[in-house]
C-alpha cells in the first residue's frame, strides 16, 4: 500500500472557484484511477490560492493482471471479418485460439492484461486530469501559447509535485515537467522546498507559512476575528460567505480590527456593511449602546495574508481605503438627499422598463393605479388610500439616487431610508422600504396595508404586463423574475387572508374586462401554489382537482388553497379514500358504457321498484348534493367535503348489491344515469377524475 | 576637457516625488528589456487604448513596452474638490508579450523598487477578469491590492479585436496617482509632492482639473461634439476603405473619447446611450480586424507555426 500525494501550484485562484476545483479534482482522479482499476479510498483534498492538492492513501502499488477473451468470427469467416476482429483487439492472426462454439470452430483472441505499476498509471493520468479539468473560466499563458492549443488552467499553472510513497511520479504536461519541490508563502518563504511525501506535506507547508488546509484557515479567521472583535469590546458580526472568501484569498491568514471615522455612522448601517464586505472583504462589527440596544460599531476586521512587521500599518492601509470608500457612500447619501424622492422619480421617465412596456414612469403610474384600487375599490388589503398612492408613487423614486446606482441590491432599502429623512409618514417609508417583499424563501411577509398594497400592485403589475405581451417564464429561463412574482402574491394573499378575484383586478389593471388576461395569470398561479403546497405536502395533483371555478380556471386563488387543502384532509379519512374508490368505480363504468346522458331518476318516476341499495344512493343523493352544493357556494370546502362523506356507504352498498347492467334497458339506463348522478355531485365540490392513485 | 559628462543623475526617491516613481518604473522595466514609449498623443480613456497595448497584442511578434498614459475620464471631474477623484490621471502600462513565466514577481520586484515592502504591506492578488466589448477584448486577472488598497490592474490578454492572443500578453496597470499617494502617505491627491523641489500635484494639475470639470460637465458645445463624433466615424471608415486599419483606429479612440465627453454633457439619452456604444464598438472592433488581417501573412510568413484563427 502507498501514499499518493499531488499538488498543482499556480498564480491565484479565485476564491470563489476554490471549492468546486477540490470538487473537481476528486472526481477527475477517481475516474482515472476507476478507468485504470486502481481502488480509491478516502481522498483529502485541500486549497490555497496557489496550489490545489490532494491525498489518497493507501493505493496499492500495482494492479492485478486480468485475462480477458474475446469471442471472434468462426473459422472460414471471410478476411476482412478476421482482420478487422484482430485490429479490433490489438492482436495478430497468428496470435488467434480456435474453441469450438456449438459445434462450430471459432476464433478466440486472448488479451492477458498483466498488473501494472500504480506509479505508471498516475504518470499517465496526471496529464489527462490537467487536460480535462473544467473551470468556470480558464486561460492560456507563457510561450506555449503562441498555439490556440496550449494548456488551459485557471490562472497560468506552475508547478507539479506527484510523489508516490516519496518517489517522484514522473511526468510532464505541457513542458511543464513534475517533480519533488514546492513554493511556500509569497512573501514568508524563499526558494524551493522539497517534500519527502504526503506526510509531510502540510507540516512542511505550515513552516514556510502555507496552512494547506482551507478549513484551518476558514477556523482561524473565524475565531481571529471572534477574538479581535472581544478585544476591542465590540462582537463580529457573522459572515461565513465572507469567512470562505478570505480563506481563500490566503495562506496565511491574520485578522486584524480597526477603526473608522464615527462620523460614517450617519450613514445607514446595511450601506456600510455592504461596502466593507462587497468592496473590501472586511467583516463589521456591532457593539451594545448604553440603553441596551446594538448598533453598528465603527470597527471592521481584515484578513492579512502575512504576519506584518507592523500590523498597525496594514490597519492604517486598510483604514485609509474603507475610509474612502465610506466617504463615497457619503456623498451618495448626502447629495441624493437634496432632492425629494418625489423629483428622483421623475428621471425614471428616462429609464426604460421594457421596449414593449414603456419607462418604469410608465409602471409607476399603473402601480399606483393598482395599489389605490386595491385598498380603496377591493378593500384587500383595507387600508389609506392617500398613503398607497403616495407610497407606490414614490416605491422606484430610489432607482435613481446615486447611492443605489452604486448598489443595486439596496432598492426599497434607501427609498425608505430617505423617505423617512423627508419625514414622510412612517407607512409610507415602511411601504417604500418592504414593497419588493417577499424575495426568498424566508423573507418576511409584509402585513401592513399600504406596503401589502404596494407590494401587491408591483408584482401584479410585473406579471399582467408581461403576460399581456406573451412572455411567459420557458423551462429554467425566467429573466423578470415572473415566477419569484408570483409566489410573492401568493404569499402576500395567504398571510393576509386575501379574497382577490383576478378578473377584477384586470379590469382594474387595464381599464376594461379582459378575461383571458385573468385566466392566463390564474393558470400561472395555479401552477406555483401547486408547487408551494406540494412542499407543504398538499399533493399537486389535489391542486389540480381544485382549480377549477364555474367551469373556468378559478381567478381566486385563496379559494384553490382552501379546496385543495380540505380535499387533502378529506381524502386522508377512511370515508375520503373509499369514496374517492367508489368515484373511480363510477366513473369507469360510465367511460365504459359510453353513457351519452339521460334524466337524473328521482325515486318517483322510476318505472321499476328499486332496489334497497339503489333507494338508498338515490335517498343520499337526493339529501347530500344540495347540502355539498350549497356548502360550495359558500366555499365551506369542509361542510361540503363532510356532505360526500354521506354518500361512502350508499355508493359501496350499491356496488355491492346492484346489477348496473341490467338486461332490462329501462334498469339501465336508469342505474347509468344514477352514478353520473353521484360522479357530478362529487364534482361539484373537486374535480376527482384529476386526482391520481 | 573632460570627456565625462558633468551631469550626473540624481538617486531616485520614488517614495518622495511622483516624477521619482514614474522614472523608477521606467528604469525597472527599461532593465527588464522593455522599450519605454512615450504617451499616445491622443485623448483616450484607459492605457489599454495605447496601439502598444491593443494592436501589438495581436500577432505572433514578442513585444516589451512600458509608458505612462494620460486618461481622461470626463464623468469622473469634481471639479478638484474630491482628494480621490479626477477627469485627467496618469497609467503606467508594461505589456510584455508572450507573458513570461515570472511576471508575477517581476512585477512585484517593482513595486519594491518604488518603495512597497511585502513584509510591511499587505500584497494580495484578488480575481478580476477584465472585457472591452469596445475592442472586442478580454483577459484574465487580477487587481492586486495593497493593505486593501486597489494599485494595479494584472491582466493576461486572452482575445483582442475578437481574435485570440497568440501568444498571450501580460498587461499590467499601475494607477499612478493611488500608488503615489500611499508610497507618500498623502490622503489628498492634490498634496502629492511631485517632485522633490516642493511642486506639488495640485500646483501643476488643480486649475486643470477645475476648468476642464467645468468645460466637460457644463460648457462644451454639444453640437459641435456630435459633428465630431460624426465625422470621426466617417473617418474611421474612409480609413478602413484605404487600408490604413491604423489610422481607422485612432478615429474609433476619437470618437471614443467624444462620446465619453457627451455622456458628461448628459445629452445622450439612455435608449441612444447603447447604440452610440454599439457604433464605437463597431469602429473599434473593425479596426482591429482588419489590422490583424492585413498583417497577417507577414506574420505567419515570419512564424510558420502561427496562424490568425
Amino acid at each position: 500500500m502507498a501514499d499518493f500525494l499531488l499538488e498543482l501550484r499556480s498564480e491565484e485562484i479565485p476564491a470563489r472557484m476554490q471549492k468546486g476545483a477540490r470538487g473537481e479534482l476528486e472526481k477527475l482522479f477517481r475516474r482515472e484511477m476507476d478507468a485504470a482499476g486502481v481502488a480509491v479510498g478516502d481522498l483529502t483534498i485541500w486549497s490555497t490560492p496557489r496550489r490545489l492538492a490532494l491525498i489518497a492513501r493507501d493505493l496499492p502499488t500495482e494492479t492485478e493482471a486480468v485475462r480477458e477473451e474475446a469471442k471472434g468470427p468462426p473459422i472460414g469467416a471471410p478476411d476482412q471479418a478476421v482482420d478487422g476482429f484482430c485490429r479490433k483487439n490489438g492482436v495478430t492472426r497468428g496470435q488467434l485460439q480456435t474453441r469450438d462454439v456449438k459445434g462450430r470452430a471459432t476464433y478466440f483472441a486472448v488479451i492477458e492484461k498483466p498488473g501494472q505499476a500504480v506509479a505508471d498509471l498516475l504518470a499517465a493520468a496526471i496529464p489527462v486530469i490537467i487536460r480535462d479539468f473544467s473551470w468556470p473560466k480558464s486561460m492560456r499563458w507563457g510561450d506555449a501559447s503562441i498555439s490556440s492549443e496550449s494548456t488551459r488552467w485557471v490562472r497560468p499553472l506552475s508547478g507539479i509535485v506527484a510523489l508516490l510513497d516519496g518517489e517522484l511520479v514522473p511526468c510532464v504536461t505541457d513542458g511543464l515537467a513534475s517533480g519533488r519541490v514546492t513554493i511556500g508563502h509569497r512573501f514568508h518563504s524563499t526558494g524551493e522546498i522539497e517534500i519527502a511525501g504526503a506526510d509531510d506535506y502540510a507540516d512542511i507547508l505550515r513552516e514556510a507559512c502555507v496552512i494547506v488546509d482551507h478549513e484551518e484557515r476558514s477556523g482561524i479567521i473565524r475565531e481571529g476575528a471572534r477574538k479581535a472583535a472581544k478585544a476591542a469590546g465590540v462582537t463580529v458580526v457573522e459572515d461565513e460567505g465572507l469567512v470562505v472568501e478570505n480563506a481563500g484569498l490566503t495562506e496565511w491568514p491574520v485578522p486584524l480590527l480597526g477603526r473608522f471615522d464615527e462620523a460614517f455612522l450617519d450613514v445607514p448601517p446595511e450601506v456600510i456593511q455592504l461596502t466593507a464586505r462587497v468592496n473590501q472583504k472586511y467583516f463589521v462589527c456591532e457593539e451594545r449602546t448604553p440603553n441596551g440596544t446594538t448598533r453598528l460599531a465603527n470597527a471592521f476586521i481584515c484578513t492579512a495574508n502575512i504576519a506584518a512587521e507592523d500590523p498597525a500599518v496594514v490597519v492604517d492601509g486598510n483604514r485609509k481605503v474603507l475610509a474612502a470608500r465610506l466617504a463615497d457612500a457619503r456623498f451618495f447619501w448626502e447629495l441624493d438627499q437634496k432632492n425629494t424622492l418625489a423629483s428622483h422619480a421623475e428621471g425614471l421617465e428616462r429609464i426604460t422598463f421594457h421596449e414593449k412596456l414603456g419607462t418604469v414612469a410608465d409602471k409607476v403610474d399603473r402601480v399606483a393605479k393598482l395599489a389605490s384600487w386595491l385598498v380603496f375599490d377591493a378593500k384587500a388589503p383595507n387600508g389609506d388610500h392617500n398613503l398607497t398612492r403616495r407610497a407606490a408613487e414614490l416605491s422606484k423614486a430610489d432607482l435613481v439616487t446615486e447611492m443605489v446606482g452604486e448598489f443595486p441590491e439596496l432598492q426599497g432599502l434607501m427609498g425608505g431610508y430617505y423617505a423617512q429623512k423627508e419625514g414622510l409618514p412612517t407607512e409610507v417609508s415602511d411601504a417604500i422600504r418592504d414593497h419588493y417583499k417577499p424575495v426568498g424563501q424566508g423573507d418576511d411577509v409584509p402585513t401592513a396595508p399600504t406596503t401589502v398594497a404596494v407590494s401587491l400592485a408591483d408584482k401584479l403589475d410585473n406579471l399582467l404586463s408581461f403576460f399581456k405581451i406573451d412572455i411567459l417564464p420557458t423551462g429554467s429561463k425566467d429573466p423578470f423574475a415572473l415566477r419569484r412574482a408570483a409566489l410573492g402574491y401568493i404569499r402576500l394573499i395567504q398571510e393576509n387572508s386575501l379574497k382577490l378575484s383576478l378578473d377584477e383586478v384586470v379590469h382594474a389593471w387595464d381599464s376594461q374586462p379582459n378575461t383571458a388576461l385573468a385566466e392566463k395569470l390564474a393558470e400561472f398561479l395555479h401552477d406555483r401554489l401547486a408547487v408551494q403546497l406540494r412542499d407543504q405536502g398538499v399533493r399537486y395533483d389535489f391542486v389540480a382537482a381544485s382549480q377549477t371555478w364555474a367551469s373556468g380556471p378559478d381567478l381566486r386563488i385563496d379559494r384553490v388553497e382552501a379546496r385543495a387543502r380540505s380535499l387533502a384532509a378529506f381524502l386522508e379519512t377512511d370515508d375520503g379514500s373509499n369514496l374517492l374508490a367508489g368515484y373511480k368505480r363510477a366513473a369507469n363504468i360510465l367511460k365504459k358504457e359510453e353513457w351519452q346522458g339521460g334524466e337524473y331518476p328521482s325515486g318517483k318516476d322510476l318505472s321499476y321498484t328499486p332496489e334497497p341499495s339503489e333507494k338508498a344512493l338515490i335517498d343520499a343523493l337526493d339529501a347530500a348534493a344540495p347540502k355539498a352544493a350549497s356548502a360550495v357556494e359558500a366555499e365551506d370546502f369542509e361542510a361540503a367535503m363532510a356532505a360526500l362523506a354521506t354518500l361512502r356507504a350508499p355508493i359501496d352498498a350499491f356496488f355491492d348489491n346492484v346489477i348496473v347492467n341490467d338486461p332490462d334497458a329501462d334498469k339501465r339506463a336508469a342505474r347509468l344515469a344514477l352514478l353520473a348522478r353521484f360522479r357530478d355531485a362529487v364534482h361539484q365540490v373537486a374535480d376527482f377524475s384529476r386526482i391520481e392513485g | 576637457m573632460s570627456l565625462e559628462p558633468d551631469f550626473k543623475p540624481q538617486t531616485r526617491n520614488p517614495k518622495a516625488s511622483f516624477q521619482d516613481l514614474i522614472l523608477t518604473l521606467h528604469d525597472f522595466w527599461a532593465a527588464q528589456g522593455c522599450v519605454i514609449l512615450q504617451p499616445y498623443d491622443m485623448r483616450m480613456g484607459a492605457g489599454t487604448f495605447h496601439t502598444a497595448t491593443t494592436l501589438r497584442a495581436l500577432g505572433p511578434e514578442p513585444w516589451n513596452a512600458a509608458f505612462v498614459q494620460p486618461c481622461r475620464r470626463p464623468t469622473d471631474g469634481r471639479y478638484g474638490e474630491n482628494p480621490n477623484r479626477l477627469q485627467h490621471y496618469y497609467q503606467y502600462q508594461v505589456i510584455l508579450k508572450p507573458s513570461p513565466a515570472d511576471i508575477q514577481e517581476l512585477y512585484l520586484g517593482s513595486l519594491k523598487a518604488i518603495g512597497i515592502d511585502p513584509l510591511r504591506h499587505d500584497i494580495r492578488f484578488v480575481e478580476d477578469d477584465w472585457e472591452s466589448p469596445t475592442l472586442g477584448a478580454w483577459g484574465l486577472g487580477w487587481e492586486v491590492w495593497c493593505d486593501g488598497m486597489e494599485v494595479t490592474q494584472f491582466t493576461y490578454f486572452q482575445q483582442m479585436g475578437g481574435f485570440d492572443c497568440k501568444p498571450v500578453a501580460g498587461e499590467l496597470t499601475y494607477g499612478l496617482e493611488r500608488l503615489a499617494m500611499y508610497v507618500q502617505n498623502v490622503d489628498n491627491v492634490y498634496d502629492l509632492a511631485f517632485n522633490d523641489r516642493g511642486v506639488s500635484y495640485g500646483e501643476v494639475f488643480l486649475e486643470n482639473e477645475r476648468q476642464m470639470s467645468k468645460w466637460n460637465f457644463e460648457v462644451a458645445d454639444t453640437d459641435g461634439l456630435f459633428e465630431l463624433f460624426t465625422k470621426a466615424e466617417a473617418e474611421c471608415r474612409n480609413a478602413l476603405e484605404n487600408e490604413v486599419p491604423i489610422a481607422a483606429y485612432e478615429q474609433a479612440v476619437e470618437a471614443s473619447h467624444i462620446f465619453n465627453l457627451l455622456q458628461a454633457r448628459g445629452v445622450i439619452s439612455v435608449q441612444e446611450r447603447a447604440s452610440y456604444m454599439g457604433r464605437v464598438r463597431d469602429l473599434a472592433r473593425s479596426s482591429c480586424e482588419t489590422y490583424a488581417k492585413q498583417m497577417a501573412p507577414q506574420w505567419a510568413e515570419q512564424y510558420p507555426e502561427w496562424s490568425l484563427v
